[in-house]
């Protein structure tokens, strides 16, 4: 199963219920696809074992061939292209790799090259949950395009084993590109207004990628904004699958870098409940 | 010359909105700017009512004329995103845009249409008017957005004659944090003392060295770690950038959101006394009035007996 834990907003817990989750099933792998602030590994520790670039194709220009016609320039939909001075000039992080130039250049003076915009690392955590397994991206800092990395990254998972995706706040591109393609997508929100805006964001994303999903409550309280959250999901028949306390204690231990024995009890619960819907899903 | 202080962190959950929703409850002349699109939330602190919606379009968006295909097939083998196949634009939500189906469609079957994006909103507050906005579920181009929202802001803050544009900026450090702090006078990172804190808040003063902004530090939740928020105060020092505020965990941050005030309405004298004196520095900082903020206790309690409805 893909699992992917996916929340509107950051800092809702989201790295602590795929923490969670991991440790309370072996032979899980955890994939970070949060590119632009991975966490998983602070609180993993691990051992890396491999290191892989991911990059992207952009344009290069043959300046024996081109006569500087502009063709290509006029055919870019995202302006990523200029002519200067007679020659074809590219802004590589306005590229999205669609080939358009080359297809579009009469004279084949465009060819392809790799443009590198970050990294995927594999390796087993030694802190926490000893031996779990972890893949972790980073975006180059000033690269503005995290879905390609993560694109990539998620083509390197296997597919036997139980996958915990980690995704990107948010409900665009980054997000889209993390959730989509799994079968099941775990919306983890706060009992705020603002956790709630949030969630119907993250809660339509994944309605319009026909993901099934569920929510975990982090920071319940059993208050005013529980009720909200749950009488939203009442609403718009979206199971709450889990409620995590908040703790102050909790926060401080986090913040330390450790997860709890205490809360394994909940995450075991959450994979029995998971596994059901997954089946019923699938039989279905 | 308006200033812009840019309201950032690393990553989502810090308390972001919170602190600057407080901010803004305390500077005198200004424009409220949300340019977290993604997830715009501040509109939700200070008692909102919109008054314009504006429609926002970026990119395009490929449109099939079913009775002119020939099925060929050319636009499935060319899309490199796997959107469109035979003449159906099978997964939506994986189409770039790019046209280059359109442009290479033998039988010139597919037009591209102008996209709608989302949109862009203007509304009045209890602190001042509020520029924000909607980016479309699962659309790109938060970035553009975010650049409207900000010369949206510019443009009537020059209007009013108002010195000061307050901006709730987007979570991480890819396209939309840098469309919001390019250029800014004041960065403000509100960091808070765990390890993942850290992490991120070094990522964004490398950001923010990288385009040249400066930047000054706020430490939320502060207690909650003394020797990370030692380290927090050891990096800053390091990078420049001036600590201008540590704030104590409080659950009054949710009871404010719960009730849809910030916490300067809400808060322990304590705590308002500490967010009070993180305005005066940033307020320094950037040059402009502080206005009445040391005065804020009294005003409060003057809002508390009744006085807000008599006031302007
Ligand atoms: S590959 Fe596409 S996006 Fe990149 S420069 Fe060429 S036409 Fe523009
Ligand atoms: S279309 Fe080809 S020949 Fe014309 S400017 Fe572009 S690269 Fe040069
Ligand atoms: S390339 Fe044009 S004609 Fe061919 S299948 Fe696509 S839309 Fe139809
Ligand atoms: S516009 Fe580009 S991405 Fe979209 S279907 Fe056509 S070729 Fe594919």
């Amino acid at each position: 199963m893909i699992l992917s834990i996916a929340s509107g907003k950051g800092g809702t817990g989201k790295t602590t219920v795929a923490l969670l989750l991991a440790a309370s099933r072996e032979g899980t792998i955890i994939a970070d696809c949060d590119v632009e602030a991975p966490n998983c590994h602070l609180f993993l520790r691990p051992k890396w074992e491999t290191e892989t670039r991911a990059g992207v194709m952009v344009p290069r220009f043959d300046m024996d061939k081109c006569d500087g016609c502009g063709r290509c320039v006029q055919y870019c939909l995202f302006n990523a292209l200029a002519v200067a001075g007679g020659t074809p000039l590219l802004f590589p992080e306005l590229c999205h790799g669609c080939g358009g130039c080359l297809l579009a250049c009469p004279r084949e003076a465009v060819s392809e090259e790799r443009r590198e915009i970050g990294v995927f690392r594999t390796g087993v955590a030694t802190m926490n949950i000893p031996g779990q397994r972890l893949i972790s991206g980073l975006l180059d800092v000033g690269t503005p395009a995290a879905a390609p990395l993560i694109k990539t990254m998620k083509k390197q998972l296997p597919h036997d084993a139980d996958i915990i995706l980690d995704c990107p706040p948010g409900a665009s591109c980054s997000m889209v590109a993390a959730v989509a393609g799994s079968d099941y997508c775990l919306l983890v929100t706060e009992p705020t207004p603002f956790g709630l805006h949030d969630l119907e964001l993250a809660a339509g994303v994944s309605g319009m990628l026909a993901i099934p999903h569920g929510v975990v409550i982090n920071k319940s309280d059993g208050g005013r904004g529980d009720e909200a959250v749950e009488g939203w999901c009442a609403a718009h028949g979206v199971e709450v699958l889990a409620r995590l306390p908040n703790s102050r204690e909790f926060a401080a231990k986090y913040a330390a870098g450790m997860i709890d024995g205490e809360y394994r009890e909940a995450a075991d619960t959450l994979w029995r409940r998971l596994d059901r819907e997954y089946r019923r899903r699938s039989d279905g | 010359m308006v200033k812009e202080l840019v309201i950032a962190s690393g990553k989502g959950g810090t308390g972001k909105t919170s602190i600057g929703a407080a901010l803004t409850a305390l500077a005198p002349a200004k424009i409220l700017a949300d340019c977290d699109v993604d997830a715009a939330n501040l509109h939700l602190v200070v008692g909102s009512r919109l008054k314009e919606a504006h429609d926002f379009f970026a990119g395009f968006a490929p449109v099939v004329d079913e009775e002119a295909c020939l099925h060929c097939g050319r636009c499935t083998n060319l899309c490199r995103f796997d959107a469109i196949e035979d003449g159906v634009i099978s997964r939506p939500l994986a189409c770039e845009g790019c046209g280059v189906c359109a442009f290479n469609c033998p039988a010139h079957a597919i037009s591209m249409v102008d996209k709608k994006a989302g949109q862009w909103l203007v509304s009045e507050t209890r602190h001042g008017l509020l520029v924000h906005a909607e980016l479309g579920l699962a659309v790109d181009n938060s970035g553009k957005l975010v650049s409207e929202v900000r010369r949206q802001a510019k443009s009537r803050a020059e209007k009013r004659r108002l010195p000061l544009i307050i901006t709730d900026g987007p979570p991480g450090v890819g396209c939309p944090a840098i469309a919001a702090l390019t250029g800014a006078s004041l960065v403000l990172a509100v960091t808070e003392p765990s390890l993942s804190g850290i992490h991120d808040l070094e990522r964004l003063f490398f950001l923010c060295h990288h385009f040249g902004v400066p930047v000054a530090v706020c430490i939320n939740k502060a207690d909650i770690s003394e020797e990370n928020t030692r380290a927090i105060v050891a990096l800053s020092r390091r990078e420049r950038a001036p600590v201008v505020g540590e704030i104590p965990y409080d659950d009054v941050f949710r009871e404010a959101a719960l009730t849809g005030c910030t916490v300067m309405e809400t808060g322990s004298a304590a705590l308002t006394g500490e967010i009070r004196r993180l305005w005066l520095a940033v307020a320094g900082l950037l040059g402009v009035e502080p206005g009445k903020a040391a005065a804020w206790g009294l005003e409060r309690l003057i809002d508390r007996l009744g006085g807000r409805r008599g006031m302007p």
